[in-house]
């Protein structure tokens, strides 16, 4: 079987006085209809290089690669135009923050439709019971009360359910997830996960998770890339990730408190170690 | 000694009842957490604590005097707070000069320059920072300002509202390290609103979890390192927590 999504050389810079600054340094992967988790801090380019898939990366960013192709689509030639048929339909992208992402003057069954609408053409009543049954699969017990609401009556464990209601009501290939749980608490945030993980088996999408928690993505990812400053310093299965190798990676894990913390001072990252080549 | 002790404390908001019959007591130079999710009103007692909710009944003693109200300069000098966002809680057309020696004006201290120097190096932030604004500096670099703020007027007691949660975990562990350092050094009290567990067992004595603006148990930090919370809610929250870091 052909990957889903397939990236080489991808390369995102943005101009500033002092010359050009490259965010993401040559960065190659492929996907299948997997789940593959990219970690990083802030600055690593890991958020740019969701966005890149999408060619969601504004001026006056700019994003290069040598081979840049979903499903057998080169979408390095695809103009805006032609690209509005797979955002969102194949290819869509949960954010950060419901609070930012979610329309505040729509009601949340309008803004869900809206999603499905522009993409397809559909009688009515079916718009409403496809909006009321994903709300339920994200696990919204009132969907009929819910759809009604506008985005500020809602908590913020339930807008991102919403937002994920909506990334995944046209049914696409691939989710691109950037830091879907930051803004939310922990028993919040595994609910959350655990409805994208559930969707994504049930429907064999790919999904690619970004987040700075290597707890997170090792338990919800099949593998993981670790990126520094633009480049990818580490790849391993999820599971294997206590046996990272790479200093960065090491250093990672190693400044996450536990729960059983014993130690009296959490080792900090000595990035000269690696930063300069 | 009892640096702050709460009795029957209810907050509201307008109509909101937001917490029911808080008490506690944490002890002179104790690292208290208070734990729970959204909405559960841990924030808010930090607030009344504070005086940014000034809308509560019952009792709120910091080292024996009852707080009042309002603004009260002389609470200010024993207690001061640490939000969570430093991208958001740090004036953005304020240097870091500016942001430390405001307090010092308010309250008439001089020596200003001399006393924005040893904070500032203190909290581990070099002296070429002193004039630069907030969007000049990283978000590790910004929180320790925020902390440098809150200790300009060497208060004993420190309330810390999630003072990590907005960082990556690399600049987390910095920020810890330097808030357990700074507490031993200048034998600070903290009171910690937090829903990351790990961090409590890093930094903290005691914990009280709370829901629906209640507490619903006082432990040993040592019981949460055993997994030996008691109540069922308590309890949930341990296992996510543990869930995650496996």
């Amino acid at each position: 079987m052909n990957p889903l999504l397939e990236i080489e050389n991808l390369r995102v810079t943005f101009p500033t006085p002092r010359g050009d600054l490259e965010v993401v340094r040559g960065l190659s992967f492929t996907l299948g209809r997997e789940r593959l988790g990219i970690v990083g801090e802030s600055g690593s380019g890991k958020s740019m290089t969701g966005r890149s898939i999408l060619k969601l990366v504004r001026a006056p960013g700019r994003m290069t690669a040598d081979k840049l192709t979903f499903d057998g689509i080169d979408l390095l030639t695809r103009s805006e135009r032609q690209m509005r048929p797979i955002r969102g339909a194949r290819i869509s992208m949960v954010m950060q923050d419901p609070k930012f992402s979610l329309n505040p003057v729509m009601t949340i069954g309008e803004q869900i439709a809206e999603a499905l609408l522009t993409h397809q053409r559909l009688p009515r009543r079916e718009v409403n019971n496809r909006v009321l049954t994903m709300l339920e699969s994200v696990r919204i017990a009132d969907p009929e009360r819910v759809a009604k609401l506008y985005p500020h009556e809602v908590s913020g464990g339930m807008g991102q359910r919403v937002m994920i209601a909506m990334m995944l009501i046209p049914e696409p290939d691939l989710l691109i997830a950037d830091e879907p749980t930051s803004a939310l608490d922990v028993s919040v945030q595994a609910q959350v996960l655990d409805i994208i993980d559930e969707l994504v088996k049930r429907k064999g999408m790919g999904l690619i998770f970004i987040s700075h928690d290597l707890n997170l993505v090792s338990s919800y990812c099949d593998r993981i890339l670790v990126m520094n400053t633009g480049e990818v310093v580490e790849e391993c299965k999820a599971g294997e990730l206590m046996n990272a190798k790479h200093p960065y990676t090491r250093g990672l894990i190693a400044s996450i408190p536990r729960l059983d913390e014993t130690r009296t001072e959490l080792p900090v990252l000595d990035r000269s170690a690696w930063a300069k080549k | 000694m009892t640096a702050i002790s709460l009795k029957n404390l209810d907050i509201f908001y307008g109509e909101a009842h937001i917490t029911h019959d808080v008490n506690l007591e944490i002890a002179d130079g104790e690292s208290f957490a208070l734990v729970g999710e959204s909405g559960s009103g841990k924030s808010t007692v930090l607030k009344a604590i504070a005086g940014l909710a000034p809308e509560w009944t019952g009792e709120i003693n910091v080292f024996g005097k009852p707080r009042s109200h309002g603004i009260d300069r002389a609470f200010s000098r024993q207690c001061q707070m640490v939000f969570q966002d430093p991208y958001g809680s740090l004036h953005p057309r304020k240097t870091v000069d500016a942001t430390l020696g405001e307090a010092l004006t308010i309250h008439g201290i001089g020596d200003r320059s001399a006393r924005i120097e040893e904070v500032m190096s203190s909290v581990g932030l070099d002296r070429k920072f002193r004039f630069r604004f907030p969007h000049q500096l990283s978000g590790g670099q910004r929180q320790r300002v925020a902390i440098a703020r809150a200790l300009m007027l060497k208060p004993k007691v420190l309330l810390l509202d999630e003072p990590t949660s907005a960082l990556d975990v690399s600049v987390q562990a910095e920020i810890l390290n330097l808030l357990k350092r700074l507490r031993q050094e200048q034998n600070l009290t903290f009171l910690m609103v937090t829903h990351n567990l790990p961090v409590v067992s890093f930094l903290c004595d005691r914990l009280a979890v709370m829901r629906q603006g209640r507490i619903v148990e006082v432990a040993d930090v040592a019981d949460l390192k055993r997994g030996d919370l008691k109540d069922p809610y308590s309890r949930e929250l341990m296992h996510i927590s543990a869930a995650h870091a496996n």
